[in-house]
């Protein structure tokens, strides 16, 4: 089933991260299996923020095999040393699990070969690449997700997120939403439906250079929209292309450092509720995740099928 | 087993393009008695004086919990329940089976006041999906706009949105009517049979498609035909009903109705082809 949220502010920062908390904890019974966040937060934008892990969370109803916890060092090693190699310096580290990291770097490169270098070690996997976006996910609820990465304290503009529901894969971080855009920097995606046409899509991205590192059907659409965004199109252009190059059922947001944008099938198969007002839009697959954060009166109205929308901050 | 058979008698129904078809048959005929209705009792249906009003604040109950409230209430004879902070909780006001006014102030989730047959219910706010699934009588109006599969399945009353609505509006409409103030989403009258849809404004894709019978009307622009949705001309019965409709259901007042769109079913489907009577009862 899934649940997805997001919200952006027009012309402040707010507490984000707290208010995406309480959007996806309202939509639990939706995803219990993991949580994930793209927040956009206030960095100085000097340096990339680099998400990555090194494993998987072993724990709380994954399917992925158990490690011991002495391989994660191992691979840390070896990413700090590609790291050297490639020329950058990484100006903060930190551990936030034993498998997952957040590095604050500098770096003179194209990311797309700065990320396949990196992730050509066995087992590690770049989760974003941004100046603003802080892309977390791991399993569990959103408030368990939130308090093990000291997200409820994130300010910023804008966020989406996800309450999975493993259908299509397994119970485990990299088949968890949001979605970078890789190799675009501060751009994610998070996803509500199912895809028919994964495969068919998938070889021939993968073909044209694109990488995908689950198989999870939700990430062709940050693949998608990545592929036409190197090829010179906007977001929302790509995104309406979208609507008859991807075949299934959907209701998908992307955010970029400056934006958040919404995407339904022409089949209006999957939910989504919106409210928009001068200085905030706030979105969920069901109204709760809105009131959580809204609960005086308000009016909220559903997208109709096949309807693309774009909001800057 | 009920058959399907051609009737050559006009109905006012009939003129309006309806039930040009009617079901005969043991079933119909013999064990359906239209007088038994006025005996007919429901299991936990209750006796309410609308003179007796109370309020219930659900803000921190759950579903369940609010609905056993309501329900609590009306076997003490309330019969004005209002709804205080309803925001946005999923089934509330369900499997009501007896006359009552039900107010909510503010909006409601998935399946609200789904299953009822009887309430006269005011929703002001939005409702989420499948707003009044399976409803049988009574009258429901919502003040704002409302989700997916408004009145799916429905078999009567009167189920109104001043607003717009989401996609499959009317989905599997068994009876009843559908009125819309504002615009309606893909797949409106999805696979309906009976009742009559109304939509002011404009509607999406697919507009009807595989209707068995009933009507819609659109006051606005349509997206497309779905399959074996044919346009229909506008009667005077027609006009009448809508007329006297839209007034019942308090929008559209200065509406002309006469620029409708009449759609019906074109009864080109499988369904409706020239089969023998007992290939066609094996069909059904």
């Amino acid at each position: 089933m899934c649940g997805i949220a997001g919200l952006i502010h027009r012309g402040k920062s707010s507490n984000v991260g707290e208010e995406l908390q309480s959007m996806l904890q309202a939509l639990k019974h939706r995803g219990p299996d993991s949580t994930g966040y793209a927040l956009y937060a206030e960095n100085d934008g000097q340096n990339f923020i680099m998400r990555f892990k090194v494993g998987e969370n072993v724990g709380e109803g994954s399917t992925s095999v158990n490690e011991d916890e002495s391989v994660y060092d191992e691979r840390k090693k070896l990413v700090d040393k590609k790291l050297s190699s490639l020329g950058a310096t990484v100006v903060k580290e930190d551990r936030l699990t034993p498998y997952s990291f957040r590095y604050e770097i500098k770096i003179d490169m194209d990311l797309m070969e700065f990320s396949k270098a990196i992730e050509s070690i066995n087992n590690v996997e770049i989760l974003s690449i941004g100046k603003s976006l802080e892309l977390v996910k791991d399993l569990g609820d959103a408030t368990a997700v939130s308090e093990r990465y000291g997200l409820h304290k994130v300010k910023g503009t804008h966020g989406i997120g996800h309450a999975r529901m493993a259908t299509e894969s397994g119970v485990d971080i990299k088949s968890a939403h949001p979605f970078w855009g890789y190799p675009f920097s501060d751009v994610s995606v998070v996803h509500n439906g199912q895809l028919t046409n994964y495969w068919n899509n998938r070889r021939a991205l993968e073909n044209k250079g694109m990488r995908f590192m689950s198989e999870c059907d939700s990430e062709l659409i940050a693949v998608f929209l990545a592929e036409k965004m190197r090829n010179g199109a906007t977001l929302e252009e790509g995104m309406k292309e979208s609507l008859t190059g991807l075949d299934g059922v959907f209701t998908y947001f992307v955010a970029t450092k400056d934006s958040l944008g919404m995407a339904k099938d022409t089949m209006a198969a999957k939910p989504l509720v919106l409210y928009e007002s001068d200085d905030l839009v706030a979105m969920g697959s069901e109204e709760i995740a809105i009131r959580s954060i809204l609960p005086q009166e308000i009016t909220t109205y559903d997208p109709f099928d096949g309807e693309v929308k774009v909001w800057q901050i | 087993m009920a058959n399907l058979k051609t009737t050559n008698k006009k109905t006012k129904a009939q003129s309006m393009g309806m039930h040009t078809e009617v079901l005969t048959g043991r079933t119909q005929q013999k064990f359906f008695n239209p007088d038994e209705g006025e005996n007919f009792f429901y299991f936990g249906a209750h006796d309410v004086d609308f003179n007796k009003r109370t309020e219930l604040d659900v803000k921190d109950l759950d579903c369940k919990q609010a609905n056993q409230k309501i329900d609590e209430l009306m076997s003490k004879g309330y019969g004005t329940i209002v709804i205080k902070n309803p925001q946005g909780k999923h089934s509330l006001g369900v499997g009501i089976l007896n006359k009552l006014n039900l107010i909510f102030e503010g909006s409601l989730g998935y399946f609200g006041v789904g299953s009822i047959d009887g309430p006269i219910v005011r929703v002001n706010g939005r409702v989420g999906w499948s707003c009044a699934e399976n409803m049988m009588a009574g009258k429901v109006v919502i003040e704002k706009n409302a989700g997916s599969c408004f009145g799916a399945a429905i078999r009567g009353g009167d189920l109104i949105c001043k607003g717009s609505v989401g996609a499959r509006t009317g989905i599997d409409q068994k009876g009843g009517s559908i009125i819309v103030g504002g615009d309606a989403g893909a797949f409106t009258g999805f696979m309906m049979q009976r009742g009559r849809i109304v939509i002011l404004g404009d509607v999406g894709i697919n507009l009807g498609d595989s209707m068995y019978d009933g009507t819609i009307y659109v006051g606005g622009k349509i997206g497309s035909f779905g399959s074996d949705a044919v346009e229909a001309p506008m009667t005077k019965n027609d006009i009448d009903w809508l007329t006297r409709k839209l007034k019942v259901a308090e929008i559209g007042n200065d509406f002309d109705v006469t620029k409708m769109t009449k759609i019906v079913a074109g009864k080109k489907l499988w369904n409706y082809d020239a089969l023998e009577p007992t290939e066609k009862k094996g069909a059904i």
